[in-house]
């Protein structure tokens, strides 16, 4: 490269350089790279802890440039509320998927958010369990074919799927509640700039931040990574709605 | 330091932030809420951390949590609320991460009750979460071992990074005694916590997890955490005799506040010529259990008698140390009852006749 | 004038690169990186924008995006 080229785009430092462990097309790589730009972009990646959950992503540390804890299933946001309380100067996020976050973790997940934890909390519903093979998640659509509910979700038998952004917005305390997707690059700018300032209001102290982020999982899908973003495209996005369900700081910044 | 009243659960809250943990998390559980209480209000006097989670569970994953941090940490609960921290204090043990937790049990199972009890010794001695791990478990007969013990715990969390257990039934957290701190606590010199996360700040990223997919490291893991427990059996066993001498007939092994009703017993018969010791085991794990065998074959022993608040647990590791030389028989009462001296002096008694009865016929 | 480098061994062969780029000259490669994928590769450098398109949706970060010479911001990523 001669003098005057130019690097446009590169791998974030707050990303280390391993090959991921993730399926092909797997969005799980991008929200790990959107997080690291948002850490390396702040200037944080040295006072920052992460929080894997158990499922896909419970290797993230593998991946991240930055001190890590490792959560039981569920409790990310109980392990992120006790360190932050000790370290308040540290910024902490958690990253959990949805089996994680609102199955066996809704309990915690709710009095994080209700207390403000000053925390980042990123939130990946890809609609599945991943790691596990293909079981039927929370927000698993209705008629969605899992491993189980094979006959496709029966909402007479398990009731509807969770829309968990709307579910807090319903709290008072929570600052800023935003749900993006990943399933396209117009999409992952606008998922950057989610993540990005929900950091962003940690670092003001503003307090609690989560950010829905609809992700494919092409595997346990049955499909190929460009059928996943369609299908996210047609069937998620109709249930799963994107846009800012709060943003108590929305006026100031404009 | 003067000698001050205080309620078991308060004393417990003073001596931890002695020990310099001011970071507490808690959830209201009879017979311990008063700890949370105390703290309450003593803790931002002291610029510590004070929060109420919203269950047991989520608490000690906060411990975990805060103890990431290198910071001490502790949490207090009571019987049903341990059950609820078993999965974290597993991850704790395998992650290595030092905290203390204190269970003022309370009758059980379930919802049980809410007076005391000893029924939480295999719960705490034997591991209550999953995989290969232990808890160092202390048990606390009065206020001011409980306070004493509490400060000794912190250091035995660093010392060994492992989460460390006290145990006592209600009444060590209801009762009111007598109690003295320590002006100024020279901790041990402790091992540098360098594995806290503090931030990759000039080092390589550290990560507190323990997951290890692949078996080998997983076996090398849970090998390292044995020899840790192995060094406490050389290191840390505590106890304490009551009245030992080679005229005893008869050996009580008992721990915690039952510990000292069998004493007020052991006096009473006494003054009827009846020799019985008392042997205490202030450390549960690890158990005493070399010195309970040395008790047990001397000569002039002819039984071992376990009293528990329980339907017989410590009783198992006192067969397994005696190995058979000697009868183990047990007493106890559970479901929050008490035993009272006299119940435990007939125990004696009847023993005592029972042994003269047999010689006559043999 | 911009182009593109696709690391072989980190590409999974998804193809989301493919469909991303608004020029389409990016396509699967009848050879295999490291881990046995078909990896990922630039059939016309010459028409590359510097769009960073392809980068911005591969999940592996397997693509890195220069400029030689001037070059403009079609947004803010």
């Amino acid at each position: 490269m001669n003098n005057n080229s130019k690097t446009l785009f590169a791998r974030p430092e707050a990303m280390t350089d391993v090959v991921s462990h993730y399926c092909p097309g797997c969005t799980h790589g991008i929200i790990h790279r959107l997080a690291a730009e948002a850490i390396d972009s702040l200037g944080i990646r040295e006072k920052t802890v992460g929080v894997a959950p158990v499922g896909c992503s419970v290797l993230a540390y593998n991946y991240f440039n930055c001190d890590f804890l490792e959560a039981p299933h569920g409790r990310a946001p109980a392990i992120a509320t006790g360190f932050k309380r000790l370290r308040p100067d540290m910024m902490v996020f958690t990253y959990q998927g949805d089996g994680d976050l609102i199955s066996i973790g809704m309990s915690e997940i709710m009095h994080a958010a209700n207390r403000g934890e000053k925390l980042t909390a990123i939130f990946v519903n890809n609609a599945i369990y991943g790691m596990t093979g293909g079981q039927m998640a929370p927000t698993t659509l209705q008629g969605q074919i899992t491993s189980t509910c094979p006959a496709g979700r029966d909402l007479n038998e398990t009731g509807h799927p969770i829309r968990m952004t709307e579910l807090l917005s319903g709290l008072v305390t929570p600052m800023y509640l935003e749900r993006v997707s990943v399933h396209s690059p117009q999409h992952i700018i606008q998922a950057k700039k989610a993540i990005r300032k929900a950091f962003q209001y940690q670092m003001d102290n503003k307090g609690f931040s989560l950010i829905e982020v609809l992700s494919t999982c092409p595997t346990n899908w049955g499909q190929t990574p460009n059928e996943s973003t369609d299908w996210l495209e047609g069937n998620m996005l109709p249930y799963y709605p994107l846009g800012c369900f709060k943003d108590s700081f929305a006026e100031e910044d404009k | 330091m003067t000698k001050v009243l205080m309620k078991g659960n308060e004393a417990i809250a003073e001596a931890a932030i002695k020990a310099g943990a001011n970071n507490y998390f808690c959830y209201p559980i009879t017979p311990q809420t008063e700890v949370a209480e105390y703290l309450a209000k003593r803790m931002p006097e002291v610029g510590g951390v004070f929060l109420q989670g919203e269950s047991e569970l989520a608490v000690a994953n906060m411990i975990f949590g805060a103890a990431a941090t290198g910071k001490r940490v502790f949490t207090t609960s009571s019987s049903p609320g341990i059950s609820l921290m078993q999965e974290a204090i597993s991850y704790m043990a395998g992650a290595e991460l030092p905290c203390v937790i204190v269970n003022i049990m309370r009758g059980g199972p379930g919802l049980g009750g809410i007076l005391p009890a000893q029924s939480d010794y295999f719960q705490s001695v034997k591991g209550g979460g999953h995989g290969d791990y232990r808890l160092l478990v202390l048990a606390p007969s009065s206020v001011q071992e409980a306070v004493d013990l509490m400060i000794l715990s912190f250091d035995l969390a660093d010392k060994y990074r492992n989460p460390v257990m006290m145990i006592g039934d209600g009444m060590i957290g209801q009762m009111m005694e007598p109690v003295e701190f320590p002006d100024k606590i020279e901790s041990p010199d402790l091992p540098p916590k360098d594995w806290a996360i503090t931030g990759a700040k000039g080092r390589k990223p550290q990560v507190v997890r323990s997951l290890f997919l692949d078996p080998y490291k997983l076996e090398n893991s849970s090998w390292h955490l044995h020899e840790k427990y192995e060094l406490m059996k050389k290191n840390e066993v505590r106890f304490e005799k009551y009245k030992v001498t080679d005229k005893n007939e008869i050996i009580i092994i008992s721990y915690g506040t039952m510990a000292r009703i069998c004493q007020t017993a052991i006096d009473a018969v006494e003054a009827e010529g009846i020799s019985v010791g008392l042997f205490r085991p202030i450390s549960l794990f690890p158990f005493p259990q070399d010195e309970i065998y040395a008790e047990a074959i001397k000569k002039n022993i002819k039984e071992v008698l376990v009293i528990e608040m329980s339907t017989g647990q410590m009783v198992e590791d006192v067969e397994r140390a005696v190995v058979g030389k000697k009868k183990v028989s047990f007493f106890g009462r559970t479901g929050g009852v008490v035993p009272s001296p006299e119940e435990v002096i007939t125990q004696i008694k009847d023993m005592i006749r029972k042994k003269s009865k047999s010689k006559k016929k043999a | 004038m911009p182009g593109v480098k696709i690391d072989k061994n980190h590409c999974k062969g998804c193809e989301l690169c493919v469909r991303a780029c608004p020029q389409n000259i990016l396509a699967m490669s009848k050879m295999i990186g490291i881990k046995g994928y078909f990896y990922a590769e630039m059939v016309d450098s010459s028409r590359c924008i510097g769009c960073q398109l392809c980068a911005i949706t591969c999940p592996d970060v397997a693509i890195e995006v220069h400029t030689h010479g001037t070059s403009f911001a079609l947004y803010e990523y």
